[in-house]
């Protein structure tokens, strides 16, 4: 996709500005099921999109090809899925390609080509980059520079399916009743000032971290022009391209655990920091003086993936709404309750976390679920 | 698709993947045919319920029900057999909601009458801007404990939150209570620091006609719930109230 | 020799109203008023008179109006009032012009012509009466990144000195000597009470506020005044002052008058004599010289203040500034066009400069593009007016301002630009005993805390109403501010689009 800007941001806005419904389910335990549940999940929350935007990201997803990138990538022409075939044959191995099968939906018009690509790095790298560094550029450079063409994701055993459509009419679409995942996200989009997009639609995808956002940030200026120093180039001018670079460079390049990554992005005020026992105030103060331009400041809350790791999260003052089911093994994550009760009525509990409390689901690791908390 | 069951004078209808508005007009067609009593089975997300509805109706809701339940509503009485979720009782002028279960944020918010019992905890923003006028009075009992900004810029109404779920010898953990508070006020029971009250609010010991309304109201709440009134009254009860009725008089220069 | 300038004021007193009470008389320091005692009556030399409005405030009965002097000059484009008052008082003297204060010349102040955001709809705004809304900055350099142990999860980062802003409006320098002790006391009891910073400028620091460290920061300049071990340990920061707005280039001339006995004791050189700043510091030639003065200043205070480096904002300011931070500035001040002096040759204030909007635009645009914004903050100085400029600075990417002029008008001043006199009638830029009295510390001090509370008030509405509860989340943020009446290159520098864009 040469410009990005021109079609993701029609009118050149600051940002590209939208509502949402999110929703997010995992089983720590490993175990994959199919779609059919998160369809129905995120389709009951359909008062909180607008049509124009609709995806889902699957993990576990690809596991006979569980050690290669997986590109999934969006064509709008063939010469444009031509030049791109022969970039990947240049920059990588390929081990398999094939288109992403999709049948008529209601709903969907003009949809792009989608095809998949499993794939290796090989000789192709210069020595002193790591393989997901010269995975990310690659990525940067077919979505900048080649001709019609869009990456969804480019993960190791995961993959992204989005569109423009209500996210289960997207689900449909690409059949997704027929995949099996252990962990799943979905997002319904409300953009104000886009048409609509099929690359614009959540989740919004680096490497194999997936990010799918409600809100608005208001911090965005402040967060780009602090990622910008780092490289990332803010091509789609959404604020939920901040939050997956944020997240790439504070857990991925300077390697904090999730933990205190999330506090950076929804950072505990001062206050409530100058309370804290001296070692933890100290790493607080260290971590806002530092990442200051990271807080991601206003409304939002966030659903963020990746390789057996879902986390949830709302701003530190919680202005957009998340709640959490539990049930044995499987966590649940979504705008509204009511969702989760439909696919999971008998939930072992279910509560609302504190604004900037993160909500972190590991494979292999029992669920923290509190202590059902009813009077009676 | 949705049954209709006549069983006395009581309404069934089932739910299941009902829109809102359908079911809020067959909701309003019932409450004019003079219906007393609806039941709503397999709620799951459905905004509005009870919305412009001003007839005194019992409307019995089982499931989870969507945003903004009772919004604006004058009159019915909502139980709810499950947790409610963000915007119950918004701006409702009159009636009763009782849930059985938690709520989710801005529980109350603008509320000028009527009354709401949540069993156990409410989200954040509780009683946000609740205001009274004359004899427009709304009350939120909540029998759990809440999130942050409890009573935020509250205007009138009672709020009382009970703290039963809070675990043995742990205090409510919500900040900002009462930020900006300035009228009507709200009973704790359970401890609380300094630091987690708004500086609009002062904190007193209830007095003899605070415990009138404390035992009314926890009386009702304990009605709904099949709790015991007395052994809640025993715990130990702090007032918040606005410490000025105009907490910004100094605030800007002329 | 016979003066050819004409009364810049006319002074109107109303016989009715005046009650001879000699008010005016007395507080008047340029001895326009005086009495008559055969015809009891009060006479003014209204060619004294600078406009400083002392004696009609302090007038009991208000008896009093100062205005211009309506006598016009035929009219001509090139040839204004000022100018040729300017050639007639050389013509005179034979001397450079001296002003006071900051230039008062009509150059394009950007922050008209800067507006800013709100949040309608897609985001809240914050009300910041009933939520936190943080206005907290720490001054200082940042690291690249934080390093935790991975085995035990510890935190191995440990920044540099870092000095906490409640409110990122901070005093600019202004030295003892310039301004009465009775000034820096107001600002060093403001800056304790709102948790802000005073800079002592570079006379020193009088004994008598060693105790208000917490919130000093001691500035180190050309002259060396009262730079000792004690000194430089006694503040939060050292800031090495290179140059200032309203003079960039030129050295400071302290006259022997106002080097009173505590001014001699305090800048440590004997009563009476001039005190010469000169132009450079002696020390500093080159980029590589500052990088010593810098480390020679961290050395001296162990590593344990972060140290300012404070320029006139020049031409090639955005290059200056990077070389300052390689150079192990932990702070930078840039000080505009419009930042004001005790004294300064008129020609140069007016003339030399740009002004802070585009000079500080273009060094974070410069720090940025080179990786380094985060090693340094950054600060302003030379034109802040109100909190509507504060909060178009931070959102250009300053870290805090400083306030000079805004500070000395909460303590009185009129902006008569007189202060080169020592004369003034306000009791803040002289060492007159007599006038210096006029500042009572304890009501100074309350003035600009006053001023202080008013502003952070208004930035947290403003930040409210962006949606945003930390001042970091605006800092830098461009995208909050839209410039109107601009040409495509000033919006190009700015780094801000068109408003309606």
């Amino acid at each position: 996709m040469k410009d990005i800007t021109r079609i993701n941001n029609t009118y050149q806005d600051d940002k590209v500005i939208d509502a949402c419904s999110i929703f997010g389910m995992m089983d720590t335990s490993g175990n994959t099921f199919s779609g059919e549940d998160i369809i129905k999940a995120i389709a009951n929350m359909r008062m909180r999109g607008n049509g124009l935007g609709g995806g889902l990201a699957i993990y576990g997803l690809y596991p006979n090809y569980a050690d290669h990138y997986a590109f999934h990538i969006m064509y709008l022409s063939p010469e444009g899925q031509q030049e791109t075939e022969e970039y990947i044959r240049q920059k990588f191995d390929l081990v398999h390609t094939e288109i992403v099968p999709t049948r008529p939906a209601v709903g969907i018009v003009n949809p792009p080509a989608v095809w998949r690509y499993f794939l290796n790095v090989g000789h192709q790298k210069p020595e002193d980059q790591t393989e997901d560094d010269y995975v990310v550029d690659r990525v940067m450079e077919i979505n900048t520079t080649l001709k019609d063409t869009f990456v969804f994701s480019g993960g190791k055993n995961m993959g992204v399916f989005k569109g423009v459509g209500y996210p289960e009419e997207i689900a449909d679409y690409f059949c997704l009743e027929q995949y099996k995942g252990y962990l799943w996200t979905a997002h319904g989009r409300f953009p104000t000032n886009s048409r609509g997009w099929w690359g614009g639609a959540h989740p919004f995808s680096l490497l194999d971290w997936t990010v799918v956002h409600n809100g608005e940030i208001s911090s965005y200026g402040t967060n780009r022009r602090y990622l910008e120093q780092f490289g990332y180039q803010c091509s789609m001018q959404t604020d939920t391209e901040v939050i997956a670079y944020a997240v790439d460079l504070l857990i991925r390049k300077h390697n904090l655990p999730v933990e205190l990554a999330v506090r950076v992005l929804a950072a505990p005020f001062w206050d409530d920091i100058d309370r804290m026992p001296p070692g933890e105030r100290k790493l607080m103060t260290t971590l806002r003086q530092v990442y200051g331009s990271l807080l991601l400041n206003g409304p939002f809350t966030i659903i963020i993936a990746h390789e057996g790791e879902m986390i949830g999260l709302t701003d530190r003052i919680r202005l957009r709404p998340l709640t959490v089911g539990a049930k044995g093994t499987m966590l649940y994550l979504s705008s509204e309750e009511s969702a989760i009760r439909l696919i999971s009525p008998d939930l072992d509990n279910t509560w609302i976390p504190t604004g900037g409390e993160p909500i972190i689901g590991r494979l292999g690791e029992p669920l923290k679920v509190p202590p059902v908390a009813i009077v009676a | 698709m949705a049954i209709k069951v006549k069983d006395g004078s009581v309404v069934k209808i089932d739910t299941t993947g009902m829109e809102y508005k359908e079911l809020n007009a067959r909701l309003r067609d019932i409450a004019s045919a003079g219906t007393k009593k609806v039941e709503l089975q397999n709620v799951c997300g459905q905004r509005y319920i009870g919305t412009d509805l001003n007839t005194e109706i019992d409307i019995d809701v089982y499931g989870t029900p969507g945003n903004d339940l009772g919004a604006f509503m004058d009159g019915p009485r909502i139980n709810v057999y499950g947790n409610a979720q963000d915007g119950c009782g918004n701006t409702m002028n009159n009636g009763e909601i009782i849930i059985h279960g938690h709520a989710g944020d801005i529980t109350g918010l603008s509320a000028r009458g009527g009354k709401i019992f949540i069993r156990d905890d409410a989200g954040y923003r509780a009683a946000i801007h609740m205001k009274e006028y004359e004899e427009k009075k709304p009350s939120l009992v909540i029998g759990g404990t809440a999130q942050d900004f409890l009573g935020e810029y509250m205007a009138g109404g009672i709020l009382i939150v009970l703290g039963l779920t809070l675990p043995e010898g742990q205090g409510h953990r919500a900040k900002y209570i009462g930020t900006g508070m300035h009228g009507g006020v709200i009973y704790l029971r359970g401890s609380v620091e300094g630091y987690q009250l708004g500086r609009e609010v002062g904190t007193a010991e209830p007095e003899e006609e605070d415990y009138l309304v404390l035992r009314q109201l926890i009386g009702q709440y304990a009605g709904h719930f099949g709790l015991d009134t007395e052994k809640i009254m025993q715990g130990k009860f702090t007032k918040l109230f606005p410490r000025w009725l105009r907490p910004y008089g100094r605030l800007y220069a002329y | 020799m016979k003066t050819f300038l004409p009364p810049k004021f006319v002074i109107k007193r109303d016989e009715d109203r005046c009650i001879q009470c000699q008010v005016c008389v007395n507080q008047c320091t340029f001895d326009v008023h005086s009495y008559d005692i055969d015809d009891d009556a009060i006479r003014s030399r209204e060619e004294n008179c600078v406009g400083c409005h002392r004696c009609a405030i302090f007038c009991p009965t208000n008896a009093l109006t100062i205005s211009k002097n309506p006598m016009d000059y035929r009219d001509n484009q090139n040839w204004g009032a000022e100018l040729v008052e300017d050639i007639t008082k050389q013509a005179e003297t034979g001397g450079m012009l001296l002003t006071g204060m900051g230039n008062d010349k009509s150059h394009r102040v950007y922050w008209d012509h800067l507006v800013l955001n709100a949040s309608q709809v897609t985001n809240p705004s914050i009300d910041p009466l009933r939520e936190p809304m943080e206005l907290v900055t720490y001054i200082g350099r940042k690291a690249d990144r934080v390093e935790i142990d991975p085995k035990t999860g510890e935190l191995i980062t440990e920044l540099p000195p870092q000095i906490k802003l409640e409110v990122p409006v901070m005093f600019s320098a202004m030295s003892y000597g310039a301004v009465s002790l009775n000034v820096q006391e107001s600002l060093a009891r403001a800056a304790t009470e709102i948790g802000t910073l005073w800079n002592t400028g570079e006379g020193g620091l009088h004994s008598s506020l060693y105790k208000y460290g917490k919130n000093t920061i001691v500035q180190v300049a050309s002259g060396r005044f009262g730079v000792h071990s004690q000194y430089l340990n006694a503040g939060q920061i050292v800031e090495i002052k290179i140059g200032q707005g309203a003079k960039p280039g030129i050295g400071g001339h302290l006259p022997g008058e106002k080097v009173s006995l505590d001014v001699s004791l305090t800048r440590m050189i004997p009563q009476g004599t001039d005190a010469l700043s000169p132009a450079p510091q002696h020390d500093i030639y080159s980029i590589e010289d500052l990088k010593q003065l810098v480390h020679a200043l961290k050395e001296a205070t162990n590593y344990t203040k972060p140290i300012s480096v404070k320029i006139a904002a020049v031409h090639n300011s955005a290059a200056i500034a990077s070389g300052m931070v390689r150079a192990g500035a932990d702070m930078i001040v840039l000080d505009g066009l419009r930042g004001a002096t005790g004294a300064a040759p008129k020609i140069i204030r007016d003339n030399v400069g740009i002004p802070i909007e585009m000079a500080l635009a273009s060094v974070d645009t410069r720090l940025r593009q080179e990786g380094i914004r985060n090693q340094a903050s950054l600060v302003i100085a030379g034109g802040i007016r109100n909190s509507g400029d504060v909060a178009k600075a931070i959102a250009l990417g300053a870290d805090a301002v400083y306030i000079g002029t805004a500070a000395l008008i909460a303590l009185g001043c009129h902006v008569c630009q007189q202060c080169h006199t020592g004369k003034c009638s306000w009791g803040i830029t002289t060492s007159d005993l007599a006038l210096t009295r006029r500042i009572n510390p304890e009501i100074g001090a309350r003035r600009l805390a006053n001023l202080l509370r008013g502003w952070s008030l208004e930035i947290k509405d403003i930040l409210g109403g962006m949606g945003i509860n930390a001042l970091e989340s605006m800092r830098g943020n461009r995208l909050h501010l839209r410039g109107i009446g601009l040409n495509q290159t000033e919006l190009d520098i700015l780094g801000v689009r068109m408003v309606g864009d």
